[in-house]
């Protein structure tokens, strides 16, 4: 599998430390409630098919990813920066 | 029909003409007591200790597929109860006792062999670690040796024992920990619930699940609407597909875990060894086989076959810690689907709706806790009261942080599973 770093260029997927669902960028508000941080940690759609989810570009320049992929294909679709302030 | 040495005889001698399908292939009928979605060992268990244990008799069992065509029919088929968290400890502990009487239960040869499982240790720390779980272990009522070197060097001699980077200090034996033949675990107990009058339904894929009023009334499949008091999602590696109809987010990501076998060889490997200073597990089939596998592919993934990177540190784990299979040719890799949840841990537990349970989330465990999972799922959708040994396993422990069995101390969340 390769991901291509809007930085770098397509780099191996042994350059990169995965970090989960992209789901992770929506953080709720401090007083959201119980229920809505349960589901921002826990609870996943899970799919099978096209997803988004996180990638740490930790051997190369060491920006975050957001990437597009399949996950019954492991076909990588695109990936775009994430900005730190958003994690 | 009953098998014995004798039928297996007689058969031998008459030109094996006499055996019959070991289950019937019924047509679903329009309603069921309890429609159990998912035909993998986990759901034929539960299937025949409802039948057994609880004397339902109106039960099915819905499979997409075939029978032990999912991840029962791919896994390295270890068997052991050497977990340290309570939660997991008692209920491993309870599978492994019914490991120990399945073939008679069942009157079916599972190959349920105790050849004894060895934890290597490499440090200081890693044999306080390895004190540390088998005192637990101990405590639960189990059995655990600490071996020396020395007694490591008599029993498995071909390790690399002298190489400096990871000196072996010891191991942790459970000699009552073994492997079984995984495909005929799913035939005994599918055969087995066949007898007691559940009816397996292959080809037969869920599509929908109805719930009125928030009262689960049945399901929507590819061969027709069937009703059902209650219905049993145990369909681990799919569980957040079955649970989305039912408008369920799980606390699971789906990954990848990788396994390998060799070329059929001579008996070479006794036991099942694990490597401590790499993820890497071996044992030998019957047929002579090499099995092992390693860690997850740690990405989330449904692709049922996994990456080079694994495959490549399998195989360097395996060649620092034995030699002596570099020569054999490794024929096959296969990737199974795994629920991974946030703590590790399985899900056995009603759910919000009323009639619909919950099995799921068995990580990369499932196959040695196939009877135990099934033994507790029946007693709680028997009696709507979780089974002691499986009393830890909720599915709220996530939202309210109580009871989370977190067995390598990385913090419940996903992704460091």
């Amino acid at each position: 599998m390769r991901i291509e770093c809007p930085l770098c260029g397509t780099r191996d997927r042994r350059e990169f430390y995965y970090s989960g669902h992209a789901t992770a960028l929506a953080r709720p508000a401090p007083d959201a409630g119980a229920e809505a941080w349960d589901d921002y940690l826990h609870n996943r759609e899970n799919p099978a098919g096209i997803t988004e989810d996180l990638w740490h570009h930790e051997f190369g320049c060491g920006a975050w990813l957001a990437v597009r992929r399949d996950t019954v294909s492991h076909a990588v679709i695109s990936a775009r920066l994430v900005k730190g302030n958003q994690l | 029909m009953r098998f014995s040495a004798m039928k297996v005889l007689t058969q031998g001698l008459t030109g094996n003409r006499g055996w019959r399908a070991h289950w019937r292939d019924p047509e679903p009928a329009e309603a069921y007591d309890i429609v159990i979605i998912g035909g993998g060992g986990h759901g034929l268990s539960t299937a025949y200790y409802l039948a057994k244990e609880h004397g339902l008799k109106r039960i099915a069992v819905l499979e997409k597929g075939y029978i032990g065509g999912g991840n029962i029919g791919r896994n390295t088929t270890i068997v052991r109860a050497n977990y340290f968290l309570p939660g997991n400890s008692e209920f491993y502990s309870h599978s492994l006792k019914l490991w120990e009487g399945l073939e008679a239960d069942l009157n079916y040869n599972v190959m349920h062999s105790q050849r004894g499982q060895i934890g290597l240790f490499h440090s200081d720390g890693q044999r306080d670690a390895a004190i540390r779980r088998a005192n637990s272990i101990l405590n639960q009522g189990d059995d655990a040796e600490l071996l020396s070197v020395a007694q490591l060097r008599k029993m498995v001699p071909y390790l690399d024992y002298d190489q400096g980077r990871f000196p072996i200090y010891g191991g942790l034996l459970q000699r009552r920990a073994g492997t079984a033949r995984h495909d005929a675990v799913a035939w005994g107990y599918a055969r087995g619930a066949d007898r007691l009058g559940v009816d397996l339904i292959q080809n037969c894929e869920v599509t929908g699940i109805d719930i009125t009023q928030g009262v689960v009334r049945g399901v929507q499949t590819s061969r027709g609407a069937i009703r059902a008091k209650k219905v049993a999602m145990v369909v681990a590696g799919r569980s957040s597909q079955v649970a989305a109809m039912a408008g369920m987010r799980l606390p699971i990501e789906s990954h990848v875990l990788q396994a390998f076998v060799t070329e059929g060889l001579k008996p070479c490997i006794d036991h099942v060894i694990s490597f401590g200073m790499g993820h890497f597990y071996i044992s030998q089939s019957d047929k002579g086989g090499l099995v092992f596998g390693g860690d997850l592919d740690m990405y989330a993934s449904y692709a049922a076959r996994g990456n080079l990177p694994m495959v490549e540190h399998v195989a360097e784990a395996g060649m620092t810690l034995m030699p002596l299979i570099g020569k054999a040719r490794m024929l096959r890799s296969w990737g199974g689907i795994m629920d991974m949840t946030p703590d590790g841990s399985p899900i056995i537990d009603k759910t919000h709706i009323e009639g619909l349970y919950l099995n799921a989330g068995w990580c990369y465990g499932g196959f040695k806790a196939v009877p135990a999972s099934g033994h507790c799922f029946a007693h709680l959708l028997a009696t709507d009261r979780p089974h002691a040994a499986a009393a830890r396993f909720r599915l709220d422990r996530f939202r309210s942080g109580s009871g989370l069995m977190d067995e390598e101390g990385t913090g419940a969340q996903h992704n460091l599973h």
